[in-house]
């Protein structure tokens, strides 16, 4: 299938460069930019795996929502370029000891699964739904695993609420509930007086 | 090679087979929108170009097409450019997994529900970042209104659509449909009936449609994110504007109205008439009336404030989302409706 290859080539050049932009390029918008560009074209390339329900999740949850959050922020900020570069030969050293460890995990994880080629997944016919695939692994082997991670999503939902919600007696804001109870008493007042033309 | 060649040009025609209804239909929805706004403020709407005014969509492209395309000064220009094919892409690369009867469908594809909510959730970045080129406050300020506003409604908007997952146990959106087949009252509307009304409210929302159109609030912020564009741009934006309220509408009319479904099925002496058939006319139809909700309700509603749409989101449509889940799960359960 020389086309399926052409395809996979276009998409992981583009994320590989992509992925490289983020850290190089100036500009902080552009940089959430190729972000995304990156997280896209590694959807494209889990749906040429025919993993279509990650590739569409990978697409609505952080494409769609998260990095949307990403770019509303960076927008607000207004960042100054020279000074972001400032720092890099101080940093220099700990970046370089973060990537190698980094490099070391990854190869140590390969090492383990061994260097053979993992065999493309074998077409599955029509009617074979990965969608409910998943959903069974999900709810059956791997329960537990699934379970404390929602537990943990949810201890971090509850700690950012947490965090940031904390009573500020100078803010000003609306009651809605107030607002809808108002009665036209309260707001109006009807004066009788004679028109100006009954005089003269 | 020669097979692959013709499933492609048999797939680039069926695309051109969709997108260009959709491109007339939204210039006839512009045309329908001003003739019914006309109506309902006792006036007349557009009736100069043509027999009816029917010509003024196309009078209406051309003029724009033929206006200058105007670069802001200091405005990030590839940026500024690419940002209104970024909000046409996904509004009409969703139409792929809409089905419009049950074998007229070019995806049909087993996750085309989250297909279809993932292209939508992509649309906020054409507006995001026209905002942003623009070198504009008032277009930064619509942008960043309009990427809230999606972002919260998206939401309700999704669990909204669970309940219909719930409900029919597939995301496949034919199956959907044919699992609602019956008779009327088979449709999700009676079952789902609250997360049909915040569904279709979370469209108006997430299309920035009066009276949720704070993002390009005039009398506040001139015309909001695309108050720096001209010509082409400005023509491309609302083109994707009303690709998107189409597609919501046809959404609509697919997950709660039974798609292509008669309302005359399952009537004793009615439904065995050619009218109990289903076919694309009803899902058309179904559309074209959703299409109409949109521009009833901005001819009628007053603008929302900015709080009060975050409170609507936030505080209303997502408690009763989850509420109205778990109730269709005992619906399920219970065998009451689909399963």
């Amino acid at each position: 299938m020389p086309i399926i290859e052409i395809i996979f080539y276009l998409f992981s050049t583009v994320l590989v460069l992509s992925a490289l932009s983020v850290i190089t390029v100036g500009n902080a918008i552009h940089a959430v930019l190729f972000l995304i560009l990156s997280f896209f074209s590694a959807a494209c390339i889990w749906i040429l795996l025919q993993a279509e329900f990650l590739a569409i999740t990978l697409v609505l949850v952080y494409v769609g929502a998260v990095m949307v959050l990403f770019l509303f922020v960076v927008m607000m900020l207004d960042i100054n370029v020279t000074s972001a570069k400032e720092g890099f030969a101080r940093y220099l050293p700990a970046g370089v000891l973060v990537s190698l460890a980094m490099a070391v995990q990854l190869f140590l994880v390969i090492w383990t699964r061994g260097m053979e080629t993992v065999p493309m997944p074998a077409a599955e016919g029509e009617d074979y739904s990965h969608t409910s695939a998943i959903g069974e692994l999900l709810y059956s082997e791997y329960l537990y695993a699934f379970e404390i991670a929602a537990v943990l999503l949810l201890v971090a939902i509850i700690a950012a609420i947490s965090l940031t919600h904390r009573r500020r007696p100078e803010t000003k804001y609306q009651d809605p509930s107030r607002q809808v109870r108002v009665k036209r008493e309260e707001r109006l007042r009807i004066i009788k007086m004679k028109s100006e033309g009954e005089e003269g | 090679m020669i097979e692959q060649l013709t499933t492609l040009l048999w797939t680039m025609t069926k695309i051109t087979m969709i997108v260009l209804p959709v491109t007339i239909g939204v210039a006839y929805f512009t045309y329908f929108e001003r003739k019914v706004l006309g109506y309902m403020h006792s006036r007349r709407g557009p009736n100069r170009i043509g027999p009816l005014g029917l010509l003024q969509p196309f009078a209406d492209v051309f003029k724009m097409l033929f206006k200058e395309v105007i670069v802001p000064t200091n405005a990030n220009k590839f940026l500024f450019l690419l940002a209104p094919l970024l909000s046409l892409a996904p509004a009409l690369a969703a139409w792929a997994v809409v089905p419009f009867d049950d074998w007229l469908v070019l995806a049909d594809i087993d996750a085309g529900l989250l297909m279809i909510l993932a292209l939508t959730s992509l649309g906020v970045y054409g507006i995001l970042l026209g905002g942003w080129a623009s070198n504009s406050k008032y277009a930064l300020l619509g942008g960043l209104r309009a990427a809230a506003q999606t972002v919260s409604y998206e939401i309700a908007m999704g669990f909204a659509l669970v309940g219909v997952i719930v409900l029919s146990g597939t995301l496949n959106l034919t199956a959907i449909v044919e699992a609602q087949a019956g008779n009327i009252f088979t449709w999700y509307w009676l079952p789902l009936l609250p997360l049909f009304v915040i569904y279709f409210v979370s469209g108006v929302a997430e299309t920035n449609r009066a009276p949720f159109d704070v993002a390009e609030g005039e009398s506040e912020i001139v015309a909001g994110f695309h108050v720096e564009y001209s010509g082409a741009g400005f023509a491309v934006f609302f083109l994707a504007e009303y690709a998107n309220m189409i597609l919501v509408s046809a959404i609509a009319a697919l997950l709660f109205m039974g798609g292509w479904l008669s309302p005359f099925a399952g009537i004793p002496v009615v439904g065995e008439t050619i009218l109990g058939e289903g076919g694309v006319h009803w899902f058309l139809l179904k559309t074209v009336v959703f299409c109409f909700l949109f521009l009833w309700f901005r001819a009628t509603f007053p603008r929302y404030r900015y709080d009060q749409i975050m409170r609507l989101g936030w505080k209303v449509f997502i408690p009763i989302t989850i509420v109205w889940i778990m109730v269709a799960g005992v619906f399920r359960v219970m065998g009451w409706f689909g399963g």
